[in-house]
């Protein structure tokens, strides 16, 4: 088992094989495609937005337990929170991905049991993957509330 | 235990220091040659000896230094035609296979194609058998088709007949075989009805030249393009074989130093074959590196390669089948196949697969293996790849199927 304990964590696991929040959302305010051109992963993230507030979120796509997890995880750990906090949680996981600050479970939920795929580069960008789709959804959206569409 | 009488991989890997790296604990399982091969020390050996005892640039100085430093040059040179039976003359260096693709695609290709000419690839090609016939299509008006396979990873041959047959087809860019299905290509065929119908052919050679024996007199393509690092090279240097009497007519790809005769205000004349296509100050001590390879290549023999590796295929086919569920793409049958085995299980993703079985010090590779239209028509996006080579044996395939079951108990599913 040693060495990979960090990465394969029991939280991880637990995710993985029993994700929160699968399928798609019947009416998103927010629906996104992303993929990850290294290892052709997949992964569709819808969301609901009241009031500036994430109230449901669902996921769905074909990825490896990493970027499984992930999804479940950042799905859990948004809900009930603002688009602004929202934004503010992505850019704290990312940055506990780039090993730039330890990473705080108030923000990250769950999410904090990845911290330690920080340490395998080629992994990081599967544990992104959603939070990243998320990111590029709530931009779309925030801009295109600005515009008034 | 040896597979074949010719080739004993346990002594073959005294020559390959990395294989036994102190610390490592159990001893690697190195299974990604179709990656990039191990090295053996007589290839980093004259590699170093070259920086160490006759290091100049080449085909410049006039002192001894440097022409001894040309001498090694040169000679790797022939090393590398005789390993793939090729005129010294339409032998050219480049950095990779890649380059060596792009270097058709580019001095041939965007000269010579026309709006509405067809290149031919096929679906099971790496991105780098694709990508720069796509760069010259948007260039010259030409268009790319693919090829079809088969549900066993084969090649349709009726296709590509019947397409040679009705469309202006120029060029037929196929691969030997393939990195991501192991399937071999019957290349000499498709050879033989592609000039039937005036096309050129462009063999990428970068997973059979390593493996089997490819005589480039024999097989009938215009074009044999492969690459050192997966032949017990080193990076950065590869290989582009051509016809001399095409590359003869082709400009140049890049210009610059070592490939010019002449050199004026109002224009420059070429250097012969092969300098012209090699602008610049080559990598010497990484063709150096890739002469002692060749030779050491011909030393073993590449039949008692190819006989090492179909046993060794025959033996993953038979240790693999007791895995529950796994499957394994490309043809059944080992002797329609190389050395590189993609496989999936339905539990578990390929990444996971090649990130739990190094727990257990073995190396795979998983992802797409820069085939994404391939792995489009396998409908999967990524596959687990174990490709072995003369060093590895049965114990290294025992190994990688113990390591997977406990990836699966580990994984809980
Ligand atoms: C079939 C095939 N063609 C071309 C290449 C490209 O080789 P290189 O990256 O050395 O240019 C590879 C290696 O990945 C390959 O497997």
């Amino acid at each position: 088992m040693a060495g990979l304990d960090d990465l394969y964590q029991q939280l991880i696991l637990d995710h993985y094989r029993r994700p929160r929040h699968c399928g798609v959302l019947d009416h998103p305010t927010i629906a996104v495609d992303q993929h990850n051109p290294l290892c052709g992963d997949e992964l569709h993230v819808t969301l609901r937005i009241d009031d500036d507030r994430v109230t449901e979120v669902a996921h769905t796509g074909d990825g490896c337990s990493i970027s499984q997890a992930s999804a479940s995880m950042m799905s859990d750990a948004i809900v009930g929170h603002t688009t602004d906090e929202v934004l503010a949680m992505i850019e704290h996981f990312r940055r506990v991905m780039h090993r730039e600050v330890a990473a705080d479970e108030d923000q990250l939920g769950d999410a904090i049991a990845l911290e330690g795929v920080a340490k395998y580069p080629v992994r990081i960008k599967c544990a992104l993957l959603s939070w990243m789709a998320l990111k590029d959804g709530l931009l779309t959206h925030m801009v295109n509330q600005q515009e008034g569409r | 235990m040896a597979l074949t009488a010719d080739i004993d991989p346990r002594v073959l890997r005294l020559d390959f220091p990395i294989l036994a790296r102190v610390g490592d604990r159990p001893p690697l399982v190195y299974l990604d040659s179709a990656a990039t091969s191990q090295k053996p020390t007589a290839v980093l050996d004259a590699m170093d000896r070259y920086y160490v005892e006759t290091n100049a640039n080449v085909h410049r100085g006039v002192y001894q230094l440097a022409e001894e430093a040309t001498a090694r040059f040169e000679a790797a040179r022939d090393s590398v035609a005789r390993l793939v039976d090729a005129p010294r003359e339409g032998t050219i260096f480049t950095k990779n296979a890649t380059e060596a693709i792009n270097l058709v695609a580019w001095a041939w290709g965007v000269r010579n194609l026309a709006p509405g000419d067809v290149i031919m690839v096929t679906e099971m090609e790496h991105h780098s058998g694709i990508v720069p016939w796509q760069i010259v299509a948007e260039i010259t008006g030409a268009r790319v088709v693919f090829a079809p396979i088969t549900s066993d990873g084969e090649l349709e041959l009726d296709w590509i007949t019947h397409t040679l047959r009705t469309e202006p087809v120029r060029m037929v860019s196929v691969v030997h075989v393939s990195n991501a299905l192991g399937t071999i290509n019957p290349v000499a065929e498709i050879a033989r009805r592609a000039h039937e119908y005036d096309a050129l052919v462009l063999v990428d050679g970068s997973q059979s030249v390593p493996h089997m024996p490819v005589r480039f007199s024999e097989l009938g393509a215009d074009f044999l393009a492969f690459t050192g690092h997966k032949m017990l090279g080193p990076t950065g240097i590869g290989v582009l074989v051509g016809r001399p009497e095409i590359l003869d007519g082709m400009s140049p790809f890049l210009g610059g130093g070592e490939m010019i005769s002449d050199v004026r205000t109002d224009g420059s004349d070429w250097a012969e074959l092969p300098w012209k296509f090699e602008a610049g100050t080559p990598p010497i001590a990484e063709a150096v590196g890739l002469g002692v390879a060749a030779d050491y290549l011909r030393d073993i023999g590449l039949g008692a390669v190819r006989a090492h590796e179909r046993a060794l295929v025959s033996y993953a086919f038979g240790a693999l089948a007791e895995i529950d569920g796994l499957r394994i793409y490309g043809p059944q049958d080992p002797d329609r196949r190389g050395a590189p085995i993609s496989f999936s299980l339905p539990d578990l993703h390929p990444h996971d697969i090649a990130q739990l079985v190094d727990r257990e010090r073995v190396c795979i590779r998983a992802g797409h293996h820069c085939a994404k239209p391939l792995m489009r028509t396998l409908g999967v996006s990524a596959t687990a790849r174990a490709s072995g080579y003369i060093y590895n044996d049965a114990s290294d395939i025992d190994a990688l199927v113990h390591a997977l079951h406990a990836a699966r108990s580990f994984m809980g599913s």
